[in-house]
């Protein structure tokens, strides 16, 4: 389940499950970032990548890992900030 | 989720979005300081530093069903990945035997392929089922 987390000074930030620490995402060969350009879309029908990052949920400040949810239906959905307004 | 960090996303839970949903946003606002996560699902804009409007399906085994991406200026349509994962769920549920047609939503038919169905769609399925 997900821990509640202190809330101190530094700004929490999440990872990708695997990645290595110089950053390079261990993805899969098809999968690898390539010239320094954008990783390939994911695929339907493949693995969602895992990740943990830290979240803001219903007053209290908590670590969200993807694959805890494994049994439920998931929508993760991306925005580009709070306030965008639509 | 976004590259807000999570101090932020309190705030706009608090200060805006409380007063449109009753109790404050149900669920969890997900921090990607960075677009770590969002790099990896492709959606992560390195020229603005943001996110795109990436919204992924992901099934209990966590497979990726389905995904849509949309500029920053253009809101979701909710009512429409309701039914996406409805139709995703029945198919789930059927356990590959059956298929939604284009339009499905459930109580409308559903189609269960196989070699009698080949060129036979058009008998049991007509285009005005494709709108709602």
């Amino acid at each position: 389940m997900a821990g509640e987390i202190p809330a101190g000074c530094a700004r929490p930030t999440g990872s990708v499950v695997g990645a290595t620490p110089d950053k390079k995402l261990n993805l899969p060969v098809d999968e690898k970032i390539i010239g320094g350009g954008p990783a390939t879309m994911i695929k339907v029908g493949k693995k969602a990548p895992d990740f943990t990052a830290p979240a803001y949920h219903k007053g209290k400040f908590i670590n969200v890992k993807l694959s805890d949810h494994l049994g439920k239906w998931v929508v993760l959905c991306f925005y580009p900030g709070d306030y965008t307004f639509v | 989720m976004s590259v807000d960090s999570i101090f932020v996303h309190k705030m706009w839970n608090d200060t805006e979005l409380s007063k449109m949903v009753k109790g404050g946003i149900p669920f969890a606002m997900l921090s990607d300081g960075g677009g770590k996560v969002g790099s990896v699902y492709g959606i992560y804009d390195e020229d603005a530093g943001v996110e795109t409007r990436g919204r992924f399906i992901i099934d209990p085994d966590g497979i990726v069903q389905g995904f849509e991406v949309l500029t920053p200026p253009v809101g979701r349509n909710v009512s429409e990945s309701i039914r996406q994962i409805q139709a995703f769920q029945h198919v789930r549920q059927s356990k590959g035997t059956e298929a939604t047609p284009s339009g499905w939503k459930p109580g409308k038919m559903t189609l269960k392929p196989g070699p009698d169905l080949v060129g036979k769609v058009w008998e049991v399925w007509k285009t005005d089922q494709a709108f709602d």
